[in-house]
Order: structure tokens, then sequence, then C-alpha cells
């Protein structure tokens, strides 16, 4: 942000922001129509992938710490809620408030320790719990975790609260919000109610001094201390508020499907969320969302392609060409969306470090500079600020 | 004690492979400064260089099969059998050692092409986007290998006059029934050679010294005159042939499938870490470390005592010498510590 702005002037461009963003996040099912993702069940995960990278965003982009085992929150998280289904009720409150307070108090412990190293050391840290974790819920949590199985909720489980209301019933439960099924629309409605409410909270923290301090933290730890700051609890704060978003996330996965397994907690997760971050834009607060939301939305249509749909696609082309395409795209679909992924992450780091939201900013800039020759020079350091930041 | 012995055996020969991964991925970071998170999937080309080469090995052509008269019936039979006979037969038989022909060249090249196609510009960027390009080519080349070779574990015999296994036990007086894949006697032979290789290059060359300097400090060499940027060049190849080569060798242990290395990658990187970046020896010593750790952990007795600890053993060793020790066993000041 630059000094130009007068404080009401932030502030009146944040309330802006929120309510473009809660605005377009709650029409989706609309404007998503012409790119074929208006269905509830991809929506819910734009919106819970979408927590997940905001809350990422606060340690990495704000504080600059890069985590490579987030994803153990998320699992956290979910052994968390379907655990809540289990015991207490299979409405989706309890499961996601205990969610956040377990995924919370894990992040502190992990964070607690990770955090007496930096830069690299961190990420590996982070990497080894991580892999710990995810190594452990296969195989001597299994009480816990049900191993490779999958927790998941069963007829024989106690649910104290359900049958102390309505009795015990035969039938396995739907995970509902006072009897709203978690379904469907529903569910999306549910999940991007929380999604507003993070972003508003990302967005406080990114504005208030705390959020300063990370910042700060973030372009020069050294000098912190060296002025008498302590570092490392604001540090720890952040990466326990990131895992707390981690675990709503993880929260909500399983409030939208009662299923929890081990593999969400690998570290390729961990550096999915990584790349939904960078891919939107790093300490920026809507490319964290954007990301998520190009991400999932990549992996459903390019993992949905088949070689069918690629000949009809292509069918207007010569027969030859037409198989040397689809052998060629061929590679980049269905099982082969993951080369897209990858080929994906590597042009951004190299050509747009700052991610869409970057890009965005440049076009934004050139027509700005169209429009008023002489300001373009002021105009060009913004994108050059953050690129700085983002050092 | 027998069994103890074959789990120091079985943790050499994991400790061989780890020690291999992370001198290479320590070079990396010693001399460029570049975080490598794809040397994982160049452990794996590595392995898939042996699979090539056993594919070229046994191209075939379709022969008439005399010995079925009621049909016309046709055998595939490697056209170097159909040359040299039981020559050829053992030729195919060797696939395996016979990969390092092709794995060294390929390997160079690759590495080369990687240095100054991509990590190049990546000297003056933060750590993260080092890993993050990294991590995004380990992906790519993951997805290629997959592609052309499919996703199922290739199994590659070792050559059959080590295919059994050696009585270990007898030579060092323990009981005949101690015995031991050969193969794997081969493999821990083999990482130790291409160790002492390096170290020997490193240190008695004076291309090496020149290396050693410029690990120290970049600049001072700069200021002498030394080409240093094409020597950091020919250093990233050599890691990446070193990578190549352990991938290859290792694949009558493992089948090679095109994950294979994103969990050495992992397991090496904390290698690496616990053994402090920058220092080579430290790598090596970590490697065998926690290879052996990594091994005893995985004796029955030592699980009914502590369920789990194999799985976990060397993230927890990872973490308490981090704590204790942070720049890890044999770390330098200064190497990535922002």
């Amino acid at each position: 942000m630059s000094a130009r702005f007068e404080p009401g002037d932030v502030a009146r461009k944040d309330n802006l922001l929120l309510m473009g963003f809660a605005a377009a996040v709650l029409t989706m099912p609309l404007w998503m129509q012409p790119f074929g993702a208006a269905y509830p069940d991809l929506l819910q995960r734009f919106a819970i992938f979408g927590i997940f990278a905001i809350g990422f965003n606060i340690l990495f982009g704000l504080t600059g710490y890069l985590s490579f085992g987030h994803a153990a929150f998320l699992g956290v998280g979910s052994y968390t809620a379907v655990w809540a289904f289990k015991l207490l009720t299979v409405n989706v409150l309890p499961a996601i408030v205990f969610a956040m307070l377990v995924s919370g108090l894990f992040a502190l412990a992990i964070g607690f320790v990770s955090l007496r190293r930096s830069g690299i050391y961190f990420s590996i840290l982070t990497l080894a719990f991580a892999q710990m974790c995810y190594n452990l819920a296969y195989s001597v949590l299994t009480p816990i975790t049900n191993g490779e199985t999958s927790l998941q909720i069963t007829r024989t489980d106690p649910r104290v609260l359900d049958t102390w209301i309505s009795g015990a019933s035969a039938l396995i439960p739907a995970t509902n919000l006072f009897g709203l099924e978690m379904k469907g629309y529903p569910g999306f409605y549910f999940c991007a109610a929380l999604l507003i409410g993070a972003f508003y909270v990302a967005m406080r923290i990114s504005r208030s001094p705390f959020g300063t301090m990370l910042r700060a933290i973030k372009s020069n730890q050294n000098r912190l201390n060296y002025t008498g700051v302590h570092t490392r609890p604001y540090a720890l704060a952040a990466f326990v508020i990131s895992g707390v978003y981690a675990g709503l996330a993880g929260g909500l996965l399983a409030c939208t499907d009662p299923l929890a397994g081990a593999e969400r907690m690998q570290w390729t997760a961990s550096g999915e969320v990584v790349l939904m971050t960078i891919l939107g834009g790093v300490g920026t607060l809507l490319g964290p969302f954007l990301g998520a939301v190009i991400i999932k939305f990549l992996e459903n249509i390019f993992s949905a392609f088949n070689d069918q749909t690629l000949h009809s696609a292509f069918g207007f082309l010569p027969d030859g060409l037409e198989n040397v395409v689809v052998q060629v795209t061929g590679l980049f679909v269905g099982e082969g969306w993951h080369l897209t992924l990858g080929a994906l992450f590597m042009l951004l780091v190299i050509f747009l470090p700052g991610g869409v939201m970057e890009g965005v900013r440049r076009v934004g800039g050139l027509l700005q500079g169209l429009k008023a020759a002489p300001r373009a020079g002021v105009r060009r350091a913004t994108p050059a600020d953050s690129a700085a930041s983002g050092e | 004690m027998d069994a103890a012995v074959l789990q120091l055996l079985n943790g050499l020969d994991k400790g061989g492979a780890y020690a291999l991964i992370a001198l290479g991925l320590t070079l990396i970071f010693g001399t460029l400064g570049v975080v490598n998170f794809a040397h994982g999937a160049l452990f794996m080309i590595g392995g898939f260089c042996a699979v090539t080469t056993q594919k070229l090995l046994t191209l075939s052509k379709s022969v008439k099969d005399e010995s079925v008269t009621f049909f016309d019936s046709y055998t595939k039979i490697p056209y170097l059998k159909l040359w040299w006979g039981e020559t050829g037969e053992r030729i195919i038989d060797y696939s395996v050692p016979l990969s390092i022909l092709l794995a060294i060249p390929v390997m160079l090249l690759i590495g080369v092409a990687i240095e100054r196609g991509l990590i190049r510009h990546f000297y003056r960027r933060t750590h993260a986007d080092q890993i993050l390009v990294t991590f995004g080519l380990a992906i790519v080349l993951q997805e290629i290998v997959k592609a052309s070779f499919g996703a199922n574990p290739i199994p590659m015999p070792a050559p059959a006059v080590v295919a059994g296994s050696a009585a270990v036990g007898s030579w060092i007086g323990l009981s005949d029934a101690v015995s031991y894949p050969w193969w794997r006697l081969v493999y821990f032979f083999f990482s130790v050679a291409v160790i002492s290789a390096v170290f020997a290059f490193l240190r008695f060359t004076t291309f090496g010294m020149v290396v050693r300097a410029g690990m120290r400090d970049r600049e001072t060499v700069g200021l002498f005159g030394i080409d240093i940027e094409r020597r950091f060049t020919i250093v990233f190849g050599i890691a990446v042939v070193v990578a190549g080569l352990a991938g290859a060798m290792y694949t009558p242990i493992l089948s090679p499938d095109y994950h294979m290395g994103m969990e050495f990658l992992v397991l090496s990187f904390v290698v690496v870490v616990v053994g402090g970046m920058g220092s080579l020896g430290g790598a090596v010593a970590a490697g065998f470390l926690l290879g052996i750790l990594q091994s005893f952990a995985s004796m029955n007795e030592v699980k009914s005592l502590i369920p789990g600890i194999d799985q976990i053993i060397i993230y927890l060793v990872a973490v308490a010498i981090l704590l204790v020790r942070p720049r890890g066993l044999m770390g330098r000041a200064g190497v990535m510590e922002t």
C-alpha cells in the first residue's frame, strides 16, 4: 500500500474489497456457469482450499516462512472433525470448533520447535514433522486414524449428543447444521460463509500492527532482533493462525464428506498449497484464493479429459495431424494433468513470480500508463515494490 | 547378534544410496547456493537409464518358432542373441552395470542443460523460488517418465553372477545362516567407490581445488580471474551424474517407478540437514548414520518396544540434531542460514 492513501481511504477500500469478495464468492454458482464449474462439489473445494491458502499466506506471504508441512494440520483437522462426528454429534459446528482448536494446539507444538530455525532449515523441519505425522497416521496411530482404510462414521458410533437429544437412529446420518444437510448448495454456502469470514480475519490481520510486525519479520529479522524486538512470539502466532486456518479447511473437508485419510497429510499436499499461494500472488489478500480456485479448477477440468473428448475437440483437423495433436495434448490432460501442474509451476516462478495478482497489476499499470502517460513512472514502482518484498 | 549384523549391512546399503544423493545435493548447495528439489527426480531418471539400457539390449526380432509345427508361431529373440548367441545373452544379463555407460553421458547432459537453462537464472532468487521451480521441474520429469515408461514398477534383475546370497556369516566367524544378497554388497562398495572418487576429484585435482575455494568464497575466486561459473556448471553436472549412478545401480534393489525419487528426496534432504549444509563429509557420514539407524529401528525387537519407530526414526533424529546442533553434525557457518 502506498503512503498516498489516507487511513480512512484504506478502510474504505478494504470495505469495498470485502464486499466485492463476498459478492463474488456468493454468486459463484452463477458466474462459474460458463466455465462448467458451477456444481456444488467443486465450488465447495474452491472455498475450502481457498481458506487453506489464505491461512498459509499469513505464514508464508506475510511472515516469509516457507512451511512444507502444512498438510499435516489439514489432516489433523479432518481427523478431529470425524472424531467429533463419531463421539458427539453429526452437527458440523462442534466438529469445526474442535478441528480448529486441536490443529491450533498441534501447530503451537510444532511451531514452537520448528521456529527455532529459519530459512531452509525451517522448511526441512516442517517437512520432517509432516512426514512423521503422515507415517504415524498410516501405521501406529491406526486406532485413532484407521490407517489405510480411512476414518469414517459408522452405525455403531456413540454420538452422545445425538442419542441424548433425539434418541438412537439405525441409519448412518448425514452431516448437518441443525438439520440442514451439508450436501450440495447448502454445504457450499456454509463453506462460502466461513471463507468470507476467513478472508475478513486475514484482512484485519494484514492491516493491523501485528500484520506490520509480520511483514517486518519477513523483510529483515536480524534488524528487528538488533533493535530489541523479540520476533519469535510473533512468528509463532502467525504459524498457529495459519495452522488454525488449515485445521478449519480440514474440518470442512470432513463436513462435506465425512472421511479422513492419511494421504491428505502427504508432503505433496503441502506442496499444493504452496503452489496455490504462489500462483495467486504471495502476500496479497485475494491471490491465495484465486490460486486455489485456479488449481482446483484446472485439476477438475484437465483430469476429466480423455482421448475421446480430445478427438472430438480436434475433430476439425485432418486425420494424421489430429492424431498427433491428440497424442501431444493427451500428455497434459487426464492422468497426466500433473505435467500441466509442474509446467505451470515452473513457468510461473520463472516469468511471473508475483503470481496472477502481479499479472493483473501489470496489466492495470499498462492501462493506467496508456491513459495518463506522465504517471507511468510512478505507477511502475508498484510491481517492483511487491517483487522486492517477495525476496 | 546375527540379526544385528544383517541390519548393519542393510543400513550400510540404504545409507549408501542416501549418502550418494545427499552428496550431490550438498555439492549443489555448497557451490551454487541452490536448493535442488529435483534431485530425487534425477535419481529416478538414473534408474530409468538402467531400464532404457535393458530395452536397448533386448531389442528383438520376430523369428518363426520352428518347434511349433501345427501352426505358424513367432517368438521374439533379441538381436544380440541372434548375432552372438551365448555371449549376447550374457551381455543382456549385465544390463544394470552396463547402464552406467549410458547414465554417465546422459546425466551429464541433463545436468548441464538444467544448469544452463534453468538453475543459472535462479542464483540470485530466494530459496523459496529455487525450491518451487525445482519442485515443478521434478513433477515435470516424473510425468514425462510416467508417460513414456508407464506407472508400474519395472523389475530389473541383477546379473546372474551376483544373483544369490553371500554367506557373510562364515566370513566373519558367525553362523553360516547369516547370508546377504550379493547385489546389495556390490551396491555398498559401488557407493563407497563413487564417494571416494568424488572426494579424490575435489581433493587432488586443480579443478577440485578451485571448486573448494569457490565453495568458501566465490567472489575472491572470481577476482583471481577464474571463470567460476563454468566450473560450477560442471560441478552441477557431476552432482547429477552421482545421483543418476546411484539410481541406476539401485534398480535391482528397488524396482524403478516414476515416483521412487520423491521418497528419497525427502530423506536425503533430512540427511543433508543432519550432516550440515555445505559439508560433503557431513552428508556422507549422516547418510550412513541415518541408513543404519533406520534399519536397526526396523528390527522386530525394537519395533515391539516402541511401535512405529522405524517410520519416524530419521525425522526424530533430524529434529533432535537440529535443535541441539543447529548447523548439523559438521555444518559450516554462513551456508544457507538466511
